[in-house]
């Protein structure tokens, strides 16, 4: 297997890895509160959301038996082109300056750096033992943002959310700064990914440190995604049937999917209504999340997604990431979460036992 | 002579006209079906030349309570949940009705009944002593998953995985058919491999970790466990389930399970979400929390 950061070891260790992987899980509008409003347009904007892998002339997208386009297989969508384009960027970055965009990206993502002191850098050095090789890599176009609309690449600026919403969010970061101060009162206020109630399989799928991987199955009427992270099979009927009733809410919402030619197109509404079941804290009830799979190459899917949440955002946006198809040897490991959630009881443990001795600084709870 | 004989064979004839009046209606019927065996014979539509398992499927049986025989008993707390909390009794669905432990691991199994609705996860290296895993929203394994009173669906398509997508928990596994080799690491749901023999889909299950329990009865494996499942279409509707089950650490031979699977058929049925796990956390960490000790 040449993923180092096996999942072989990923199964026996996930639950130890949680906390400090999915720390930055625990700021409710960790990116997308970073206004745009500063950022320039480009002077060519990327309109289209077709990336630059174009496909070789003969090749033509395989189909199943019974006449669906041909999805199945492992895929991974590990990237280090960040969501948003970094100040000063163009759309994308020329042949020869790839390299040092990569080190400025694995810098940003902890790699290469001894900053910060002693205790900063073990972190690092921990978070960077799970980092997905692939994660360090920018995208085969260069792009310098996953967003590809609006055309500066960036999200596009907030709407003024309402009072209760802001008296929510407003709990939400008093819970995300108890857990990072070490002091949690309770394990429903931690974040769901810590919970283990969510993690990357929430549609958008974004690329993190690890498990980037996905299983896409097909059968005569379905398309069913199941990401690594946490175990779940996203049921996709193409049947045209209507979505689940208005009033049947789930984490994961409830997808419907059609083919437009070679596109699998997906709808997802009924999500629940708890605060951070959508991306970046948006508004369960108004978020609408578009996905496209196109397959470009017998290797490589793009994956496109559009957001529109009027109650969160001015406008709605869109995002381009490819999958690559892995080797089949290198195949998916189930990933426990839940069952193994060490973590949940240390950050509570060394909470309380923080109360009970203030003078116990913010070490690691002993393992 | 002649009239003779009509005299005789008239009212015997007759006899047999109303027998045969009296049995008409039943004859284009098949004789109710005794055992799974008496099925009529039946090959399942072909998808890429293999039977076609695709739907949703569940198991209407109470073995997730107890796979042996079981009297009807009120369940947890019955002070609080009255008979919301009842479990209905059931037959063993064990071919010949027991399971055939080793004395100690009998003496276990009693032990996993009395500790099944404790919980005490205060320390990593006991974390999974006491308590029925489904109580603690864990992935079930196999077979319970098969048989818990939740749906699952077969997505089978034209890769060499066939899935298997369980409601409770969100639990999965992928079958890999025709598949070499063996499991890299223990999993909740374990590996598992699969063939065809004829018209049933045969799953080779190995590599579970032992934590898994079979029911809530408390019957249990070692990480020794083998499962060799067998799925055989028998109509439209129906699957029937087979699992052999081999354990030389618990048990002193290996012991079969049979259970019938139906197709769910409402309109427009979907696997649910059942994410338990927000179920779970006061019972497993209400005592870690702000002033609970």
């Amino acid at each position: 297997m040449h993923r180092w950061l096996s999942s072989v070891v990923v199964t026996a260790f996930a639950a130890v890895a949680i906390s400090s992987a999915l720390l930055i899980a625990q700021t409710p509008t960790a990116t997308g509160a970073k206004p745009a409003a500063g950022a320039k347009p480009q002077a060519t904007p990327a309109k289209t959301a077709a990336p630059a892998k174009p496909a070789a002339k003969a090749w033509s997208a395989p189909k199943t038996p019974w006449g669906d386009p041909d999805l199945q297989g492992v895929w991974n969508d590990a990237t280090s082109t960040p969501l948003q384009r970094p100040n000063g960027k163009g759309e994308t970055v020329g042949e020869g300056d790839a390299s040092q965009f990569e080190e400025q990206l694995a810098s940003d993502l902890n790699r290469d750096r001894r900053d910060g002191g002693p205790e900063i850098d073990v972190n690092r050095a921990y978070n960077e033992h799970w980092m997905d090789s692939r994660r360090l890599k920018i995208t085969e176009d260069r792009r310098t943002s996953l967003i590809v609309d609006p055309p500066d690449g960036r999200l596009p600026p907030q709407v003024q959310i309402s009072p209760e919403r802001q008296k929510i969010r407003a709990e939400r970061q008093a819970a995300a700064n108890r857990f990072n101060a070490g002091m949690p009162l309770v394990a429903t206020e931690l974040s769901l990914p810590i919970r283990c109630i969510i993690r990357t399989d929430s549609p958008p799928y974004l690329p993190t440190i690890y498990n980037n991987d996905f299983q896409i199955y097909q059968s005569p009427g379905y398309v069913v995604i199941a990401p690594e992270m946490i175990h779940s099979a996203r049921m996709i009927p193409l049947d045209g049937r209507p979505h689940l009733g208005k009033n049947l809410h789930q984490w994961l919402g409830d997808t419907r999917g059609h083919f437009e030619g070679n596109t699998l197109v997906i709808e997802t509404t009924n999500f629940r209504t708890d605060d951070g079941t959508v991306y970046q804290g948006a508004n369960p009830a108004t978020y609408k999340i578009t996905e496209r799979f196109t397959r470009v190459a017998n290797d490589t899917v793009n994956y496109e997604f559009t957001i529109n949440d009027p109650m969160t955002w001015s406008k709605p946006w869109t995002a381009v990431v490819p999958w690559t198809k892995i080797d089949p040897k290198e195949q998916m490991y189930e990933y426990m979460c839940h069952e193994d959630n060490f973590d949940i009881v240390h950050l509570l443990t060394g909470a309380r036992n923080r109360e009970k001795n203030p003078s116990l600084n913010l070490q690691p709870a002993k393992r | 002579m002649r009239t003779r004989f009509w005299r005789v064979i008239t009212p015997v004839g007759f006899a047999v006209m109303i027998a045969l009046i009296w049995l008409l209606p039943l004859a284009g019927q098949a004789p109710p079906p005794r055992q799974p065996s008496a099925f009529p014979a039946y090959k399942a539509p072909r998808l890429n030349g293999h039977p076609d398992l695709n739907g949703i499927w569940q198991a209407f049986t109470t073995a997730n309570i107890d796979l042996e025989d079981h009297e009807a008993q009120s369940g947890p707390h019955p002070e609080l949940m009255g008979a919301y909390g009842g479990w209905p009794a059931g037959q063993s669905v064990v071919e010949g009705g027991e399971i055939p432990y080793k004395p100690e691991a009998l003496a276990k199994k009693r032990q996993n009944v009395a500790n099944r609705m404790k919980v005490d996860v205060s320390n990593d290296k006991t974390w999974h002593n006491l308590g029925d895993p489904e109580m603690k929203c864990y992935m079930p394994g196999i077979p319970r998953a098969t048989y818990m009173p939740y749906p699952f669906q077969i997505v089978q398509g034209s890769s060499p995985y066939i899935l298997m997508a369980y409601e409770f928990a969100t639990a999965s596994r992928t079958i890999r058919m025709d598949w070499k080799d063996e499991a890299p690491t223990d999993t909740w749901m374990g590996w598992s491999r699969g063939h065809w023999e004829g018209d049933t889909l045969v799953v080779d299950v190995t590599g579970q970790r032992e934590e898994t329990w079979f029911d809530r009865a408390g019957n249990y494996h070692s990480d020794m466990l083998h499962v060799v499942e067998r799925f055989t279409p028998l109509s439209p509707y129906h699957l029937m389930y087979e699992a052999t089950i081999e354990d030389p650490k618990v048990y002193t031979r290996p012991w079969k399970i049979t259970i019938p699977l139906y197709r769910r058929m409402e309109k427009n049925v979907q696997l649910l979400e059942y994410k338990c796990v927000p179920f779970t956390e006061e019972m497993l960490y209400g005592k870690f929390k702000k002033g609970a000790s």
